[in-house]
């Protein structure tokens, strides 16, 4: 039996204005440990909305999440702060890197919050996987001269520094033509198969979802094929 | 805590706007500059306007003030003892004017350790001789030596060297506007007569000025021994002495116990000179008035300017938060950013605002009323330093104080699915 790593039990969700409108109902399912989960569904089911339930960013939902084996209702902002430092990666639409920093340092950011490691280790840690990503020639440039599918390669490696237990991705894909996207699904295989990541990738993208180990179907706020 | 990071992440941020942060860091040195001029500037003539008055003020003056006697007969008979007594046409008494005892109450004062030195002094009232006018005056018989110790004598005697006073008998230093009435250089002689009538030549040795014209019409100096001959008294003769104490604060408590205890008026400088903390106050509190809204406005264009930065950086706030920084670590860096300005602007105007006060105190300022001032006066008090400096990081503090809360409380998936 496989570790459960994240858990949503009964997760419901409110947007509250200008009417009260129910955009998730009952949301129950749970990931296991080196799952590869594609969230699909069309724009509006409220996969994304859930995404960020599940990153913890977003409190107001009523329900239960556990993460790692911990509730995650109740927690300060702070703690889900750490939480999110030390066991969730992200991977955005939109790359989101922060333009002042190098891309070596982007990667370390998260990593010398933790301060699990000393600064040089976080910073050998940090080019070791700018290198398993072909991005080792890039990482003394400015993060705004980079290409769009170079961001998100660096976002990707800036989502592993911490060895978290779970990737999120929200569209990752979905600002990237068909050569990067290809290239991102590929990576992202490559961390599923190789290293037994956890990933929970929510896209619209049919072909992309497709050759995902697992499927988690959405519609009008509800998992209608899990 | 991990502060190294946020640091880093600060300079970062306020390196990637350098050309805004540095207008913000600007204003506050503007305004710390020019708190630090004005205050040094205004305090710097608070203290010429105070020395005219303390300089030249004894702390106490012991005298014998001609009044009527307070304790009449009529009060000291035991059978009006209960009696509300009512005394007409009572007439003062005691023409005196010396100190009794004067040579004894000196000694006594100068084993006082409360005592800083003492001056005494003999006020002779005189008419000037000019041919047939007579000009109505007063000499000061004075011991030089002290009165130029303790009440800077020899800086009010542009002309001439007051230490003739001692060595040159009978010999006077004249007010400068009693010379020019006289007509007199140094090196003549004038005549004087007392107000008992008697002659006396004089030889000038000098011109006092006081910077107070009325008081230079009238005012003269002369040695103790030539004042005493003056007025035909004996060597033990004084009428004034002039007390400066160690602490001034004390002078009304220790002008009472001398009173007492000398028999003798004792007159304190509070007392005498009210008005003059009065105006020093005002002064002061205009100048701190002036520096206060000057950081405030500066604090305002902070506030603007880490407004507009947080505005920019929505995106790199949420990502933070994403990636796990709580919100009190983006507090802490907008704070950081807005102490970093307040204190590089803050020690950049300490800097330029010492400039400043070097440069005011290098103007000419030459004004016949104070004759040994040629420039204008600065005061370099290291308070102000320190004030400017707590200031401009509590202004800073301040005005970074709400954006930054601003940027804690924002909602990384509002930004993050904004786009």
């Amino acid at each position: 039996m496989a570790q459960i790593v994240l858990q949503s039990k009964g997760i419901s969700k409110y947007f509250k204005d200008p009417v009260t409108v129910k955009v998730l109902k009952d949301i129950d399912f749970s990931i296991n440990q080196g799952e590869f989960v594609a969230v699909t569904g069309k724009s509006g089911c409220g996969k994304s909305t859930l995404l960020y339930i599940l990153s913890t960013m977003d409190t107001d939902y009523e329900g239960e999440l556990w993460i790692d084996g911990a509730l995650m209702g109740g927690k300060s902002e702070g703690e889900l702060a750490r939480i999110r430092n030390e066991k969730i990666g992200f991977v955005f639409q939109f790359h989101y890197l922060l333009n002042e920093f190098t891309v070596l340092k982007n990667v370390m950011l998260p990593g010398l919050k933790l301060q699990k490691y000393p600064e040089a280790e976080v910073e050998h840690r940090a080019m070791e996987r700018l290198k398993t990503l072909g991005m080792g020639d890039l990482a003394l440039k400015k993060a705004n001269q980079l290409s769009g599918g170079e961001k998100q390669r660096v976002a990707i490696a800036r989502a592993l520094i911490n060895e978290p237990i779970i990737i999120m991705g929200d569209e990752p894909t979905g600002n990237l033509d068909k050569k990067n996207s290809d290239l991102v699904f590929d990576i992202f295989k490559q961390l599923s198969e190789e290293f037994k990541q956890t990933l929970l990738i929510v896209t619209h993208d049919q072909s992309f979802a497709s050759n995902m180990n697992r499927i988690i179907e959405m519609e009008d706020g509800r998992i209608i094929n899990a | 805590m991990n502060y190294k990071l946020i640091a880093d992440i600060a300079k970062s941020l306020l390196m990637a706007r350098w050309r805004q942060s540095m207008v913000a860091a600007i204003g506050v040195t503007f305004s710390i500059t020019m708190f630090i001029a004005l205050l040094g500037f205004m305090n710097g003539l608070n203290d010429l306007l105070d020395g005219l008055v303390l300089n030249r003020t004894p702390h106490i003056r012991l005298f014998n003030e001609i009044k009527p006697n307070p304790n009449q007969p009529v009060n000291l008979s035991g059978d009006f003892k209960n009696s509300h007594n009512f005394i007409q046409s009572i007439k003062s008494s005691g023409g005196r004017m010396e100190i009794y005892n004067s040579a004894a109450i000196m000694r006594a004062l100068e084993a006082d350790p409360r005592v800083l030195g003492l001056a005494p002094k003999i006020t002779a009232p005189v008419l000037y001789n000019a041919g047939a006018v007579d000009i109505t005056g007063a000499i000061s018989g004075i011991d030089v030596m002290a009165e130029s110790e303790l009440f800077f004598f020899k800086d009010y005697v542009p002309v001439g060297n007051p230490l003739d006073l001692k060595n040159v008998s009978n010999s006077i230093v004249l007010g400068i506007g009693v010379a020019e009435k006289l007509l007199a250089e140094i090196g003549d002689v004038v005549q004087v007569t007392t107000s008992k009538g008697d002659r006396l030549p004089l030889k000038v040795v000098g011109f006092f000025q006081s910077g107070i014209k009325d008081f230079d019409k009238i005012q003269s100096y002369a040695s103790l021994s030539t004042a005493q001959k003056l007025l035909g008294e004996s060597n033990t003769y004084i009428t004034d002495i002039q007390i400066k104490l160690k602490y001034l604060n004390t002078a009304p408590t220790v002008a009472k116990e001398y009173a007492q205890r000398f028999q003798a008026d004792a007159e304190d400088i509070q007392t005498a000179n009210a008005q003059f903390e009065t105006g020093s106050f005002v002064r002061t509190l205009i100048s701190y008035a002036v520096g206060i809204t000057l950081l405030v406005v500066a604090g305002f264009g902070i506030y603007n300017i880490l407004n507009m930065m947080i505005y920019e950086k929505m995106d790199t706030i949420a990502i933070l938060k994403a990636t796990g920084f709580s919100g009190s670590d983006v507090r802490k860096i907008f704070l950081g950013i807005a102490l970093t300005i307040g204190l590089l602007g803050g020690l950049l105007g300490l800097v330029f605002g010492f400039s400043l006060s070097l440069l005011i105190d290098q103007i000419p300022f030459n004004t016949a009323a104070l004759p040994t001032v040629t420039t204008y006066p600065v005061n370099y008090n290291p308070k102000f330093y320190l004030i400017g400096i707590a200031f401009s990081l509590i202004t800073t503090y301040l005005a970074g104080f709400f954006p930054a809360r601003k940027a804690s409380r924002i909602d990384p998936v509002i930004i993050i699915r904004g786009k």
